[in-house]
């Protein structure tokens, strides 16, 4: 097993394993600034910033030989013997006079920069730099110009680590950025005509250390001290990115991908990331509502007695015939368990029947193995086995329709929260034979206007539960923001439906799940922030 | 000097040296007939390995054992590279190579590519050199007439093909991996080593670098034998570890206050008074040498009394400057402001600093905004300590940047504050009568400009 010694302190590593200076420092707990290097890029060694001292101890005297320069860390490979320095005199003094460098000509704007409180540059500054200023140039402006629709590049808060640069070339393929000019003159810019305009662009102001990339979205809208991150999944496509949702005040600001080498690596698309606005959106339906038999319009009604009522309307619709539940591929695995199994403790019979998928063209591939998937749905997978377990045979939406139109079926409770239009008229028309027609969805559609019950639906950050994405990946999603005053959201809305005590726990249920169903029997273990793989 | 015969620039006087038939009538390509029929590529490795000839393009790396470096039979193809991209400033001598005798490096070429298996060989051309492109283009249109480039050179079943790439006039493109960079159409940035060219290189195969006049080198080399380039120039010093000496005749591009400025060919290790004098003329006007710089701008300085220094690889380095480089001398008489030269010195610099590492990208613009304030009479003394400590930490020496334009960077500013300190504090103390001791630390900024 190699060892490395990191400060004096003796860390094994596998063999085989291979990492570098930066990486083998972390593992003994010491952090290398570094701004150029980033774990899903090309090595370039050039900010400086991570320089450390380096030898090699033999294993037989233990005599240490050192090397006499210093050597960037994200540059030397850690293997058996290695010795990395990090915090001598001479790696302070580079640290500084790197730092030192990088603020000669930058701004330091920080009151009205974007990226201040989590700069890379500031976090340094104060860790490594120097306390006065020695470079008396101030020929400040921060000049900014937008590089496509969604980045707004701040030319000299630049620090040149060009990772931005080596992202569109080695993730995207599409290589729109470059650098212009030489020196400490260069600028990040595009090419005439050609703007920042590729899927993933967003990803590029994550990526950058400082703040010379901003998202226009997202640019002068919140401090980032005021938000909080929520751990989530994104629900944009059937790859279920891991995401950090960013709110302040149960508002989203930001959706910034989380680290998950699984399944999305270090990006998110800019689909899943600008993807959110109809959370917020005035349209959304924030009361249940009951069908007026006399007046035919829906009339608002309390939640209080509306429970009851839903369940006699429930059980009166399944005497004269079948219940159906439809389960969106927006729901979670609990969500769909505890709604299939409340309605199956109605009708033994209930049809458990998964929504319609929705599809846009086809799946875009990336050179580095990114998948943007054409499938616009979190929970395919999911849900297909949980409809499958409790229907024990193949029974696809197609096959309700027509159940509903021989009257087998008297009664259907449809889940929705798609973001987009999901049923169209001529659809919505085959369920009017229902007795009884429950729709839970967070907009108005040719389907709810028929319902007898319309039930506002929760989005995605407000959920809390799992997705399984299209590679048998179970990820667990904590809620981020509460949902607006009227809403349930369909966990909680379901448990207590289904008569069970307490607040709703999508953890107890996905163990009752694992327990029971078994795709999901791998889930019984805690589930890590990465998730865990269902199918192997 | 009155022994020494001149080799590289024998021919240089003849008007029409620059012709196939010139070159042929005083024993051109002889050489390469007579080593393509008679010589394995290892003989031509192991004559130049044994001539301990060292690169000449500034570096002064063996050029046998680079080409040593190539692995045995690369399923690829191998590179030669000629750097022509001759920009240090002070430094002529590729071009005269070029302009008077290009037969000469083609014929350095063809050897060195049979000796490392090179297919493809690439001048790397520096733009401003129009005349060269002409010349070393005509060489080459009447060597693949004469069946001395292409397919089945001489019949020996050796191929190469020689492409002309032009610069677009940057310095970093005279670094080696900025070169291949360049050549592979990208911004040259000089690239992160290991792996070193000779492994992976240009278009990722192995790949050699070679100077224009190491090339010129070699052909002289082949047809007068190692024993013919190690009998003159300085033996190896057996106090330096791994040293191989500085052997054989180097071009010398003597240039500044001089009488008679030009390219002149010496033994290697001249002393550089004898180069000023014997060569050159001596001080113009009949003036004092004030301060010479031993081998283009980035070696630094040597003052009056150093001009003993004798001009091979390892002495520069003993009167502290960076080593030989390019052997561009410059000669400055008592009238130069070291001020002036230190200022022209940054500006070079902090234009060409290709902007990858920060320590040189930073470093060199902020010496010459030091260097511009002085000038503007805004200097300090304490300004001349932290230009010191710029020029002490940047460079691959101290290990803070990739390629060595760094230390190029570093070292004028080093050898002109240490050696002519005195100079500069009174040129700072007259220019700055009320500020020049001033001590506090920069004011916090005021002004930061509006959106």
């Amino acid at each position: 097993m190699p060892t490395i010694y990191i400060n004096g302190e003796a860390i094994k590593i596998a063999s085989g394993e291979r990492l570098n200076g930066i990486e083998a420092a972390r593992r003994a707990g010491v952090e290398i600034p570094h701004y150029c290097w980033h774990p899903g890029l090309s090595v370039v060694a050039s900010c400086r910033m991570c320089l450390v001292e380096v030898g090699t101890r033999n294993p037989r005297t233990g005599e240490v030989i050192m090397h006499p320069k210093l050597v960037p860390a994200c540059q030397t490979p850690a293997t058996d013997g290695t010795v990395f320095i990090t915090n001598s005199e001479k790696v302070r003094a580079a640290r500084a006079r790197v730092e030192e460098n990088l603020l000669i000509n930058h701004p330091v704007d920080c009151p009205i920069c974007d990226k201040a409180g989590e700069c890379l540059l500031q976090d340094y500054h104060f860790q490594h730099g120097q306390e006065s200023r020695r470079a008396d140039i101030r020929p400040f402006h921060s000049r900014r110009r937008p590089l496509g629709e969604t980045v707004m590049l701040f030319v000299d808060r630049c620090i040149s680590c060009t990772r931005c640069v080596r992202f569109c070339r080695e993730i995207t393929g599409s290589n729109e950025l470059m650098l212009t000019d030489r020196g400490s003159i260069q600028e990040i810019d595009v090419f005439p005509g050609y703007p920042l305009e590729n899927n993933l662009a967003g990803n590029v102001v994550d990526l950058c250390p400082v703040g010379a990339l901003a998202d226009l979205k997202f640019l002068y809208q919140q401090r980032v001290w005021f938000m909080k991150s929520h751990q989530g999944v994104c629900t944009g496509c059937a790859t279920g990115c891991s995401i950090f949702i960013d709110q302040n005040q149960d508002r989203i600001y930001r959706i910034r991908p989380r680290e998950n080498m699984s399944v999305n690596t270090w990006w998110i698309c800019d689909a899943g990331r600008y993807g959110w606005d109809y959370v917020h959106s005035k349209e959304r339906l924030l009361e249940p509502r009951q069908l007026d038999a006399d007046t035919q319009t829906h009339v608002p009604v309390d939640w209080a007695p509306l429970l009851n009522r839903l369940d006699n309307s429930l059980r009166e619709a399944a005497k004269s015939g079948h219940l159906a539940a439809v389960l969106s591929p927006h729901c979670t695995v609990e969500e769909a368990y505890l709604a299939a199994g409340y309605v199956r403790s109605i009708d033994p019979g209930a049809r458990i029947v998964l929504g319609p998928v929705p599809k846009v063209g086809v799946d875009q591939k990336f050179p580095n193995g990114f998948v943007i998937r054409a499938e616009k749905c979190p929970n395919r997978r999911g849900i297909e086995e949980i409809a499958a377990y409790f229907m024990r045979r193949d029974y696809p939406f197609e096959a309700l329709l027509e159940e509903i139109g021989s009257d087998t079926i008297t009664g259907a409770w449809v889940t929705g929260g798609y973001p987009e239009d999901w049923i169209d008229e001529p659809t919505a028309q085959l369920f009017s034979p229902l007795r009884l027609l429950v729709v839970q969805d967070l907009f108005d559609s040719p389907l709810m206007r028929r319902a007898h019950y319309q039930i506002p639906a929760a989005a995605f950050a407000e959920r809390d539960g799992s997705y399984v994405n299209a590679n048998h990946r179970l990820q667990y999603a904590t809620w981020a923001i509460r949902p607006p005053a009227g809403v349930q959201v369909e966990g909680r809305l379901f448990w207590r439906l289904a008569g069970r005590a307490g607040l709703y726990q999508a953890r107890t249920i996905l163990r009752e799940m694992a327990a029971e169903v078994p795709y999901f029997s791998a889930a019984k273990a805690e589930i890590p922030d990465s998730g865990i793989d269902l199918v192997h | 000097m009155t022994d020494f015969e001149p080799v590289l620039l024998a021919n240089i006087q003849n008007p029409e040296s620059h012709t196939l038939r010139a070159y042929e009538a005083t024993g051109g390509y002889a050489t390469l007939r007579h080593v393509l029929q008679d010589w394995s590529p290892e003989q031509v490795v192991d004559e130049v390995k044994a001539s301990a000839l060292r690169g000449r393009g500034g570096a002064g790396f063996p050029c046998g054992l680079k080409w040593s470096f190539i692995p045995k039979g690369n399923p690829g193809p191998v590179y030669l590279c000629v750097n022509a991209d001759e920009s240090e400033p002070g430094t002529f001598s590729n071009r005269v190579l070029m302009e008077q005798d290009p037969h000469q490096v083609l014929e350095g070429t063809i050897l060195a590519g049979y000796a490392t298996g090179a297919s493809v060989a690439y001048i790397y051309l520096r733009y401003e050199y129009p005349q060269c492109l002409k010349r070393l283009q005509a060489a080459m249109d009447a060597c693949y007439e004469a069946g001395l480039l292409g397919q089945d050179i001489l019949g020996s079943r050796y191929s190469l093909d020689i492409i002309i790439h032009r610069g677009a006039a940057a310095y970093i493109c005279g670094e080696e991996t900025g070169l291949i960079e360049s050549l592979e159409g990208k911004r040259a940035w000089p690239r992160i080593k290991p792996p070193f060219p000779a492994v992976e290189g240009l278009f990722h195969q192995p790949t050699v670098v070679n100077n224009v006049e190491t090339l010129a080198c070699v052909r002289h080399i082949c047809e007068r034998g190692a024993g013919w380039f190690r009998s003159m120039g300085t033996p190896p010093d057996p106090d330096i570890p791994h040293d191989i000496g500085s052997l054989g005749p180097k071009l010398y591009c003597l240039s500044g206050h001089i009488e008679r400025p030009g390219c002149y060919e010496a033994p290697l290790g001249i002393p550089c008074r004898e180069l000023i004098d014997g060569y050159g003329g001596g001080v113009w006007h009949g003036r004092r040498a004030k301060a010479v710089v031993p081998g283009g701008i980035s070696t630094g300085l040597l003052s009056a009394d150093e001009l003993d220094c004798p001009l091979d690889f390892e002495s520069p380095i003993r009167y502290g400057c960076l080593g030989l480089g390019t052997a561009a001398v410059v000669v400055m008489d008592e009238t130069a402001s070291m001020i002036d030269f230190l200022h022209n010195s940054c500006r070079f610099f902090s234009h060409e600093s290709c902007g990858q590492c920060t320590p040189c990208r930073e470093g060199t613009a902020w010496s010459l905004a030091i260097l511009n304030r002085i000038k503007a009479g805004h200097g300090r003394i304490k300004d001349l300590d932290l230009l010191l400590e710029i020029g002490d930490s940047i460079g691959i020496i101290p290990g803070t940047t990739i390629c060595g334009l760094a230390d190029g960077a570093a070292w004028p500013i080093k050898n002109a504050i240490r050696k002519f300190r005195g100079e500069f504090e009174e040129y700072i103390k007259k220019t700055n009568p009320g500020g020049w001791d001033v001590q506090e630390p920069v004011p916090a900024l005021t002004f930061v400009g509006s959106h």
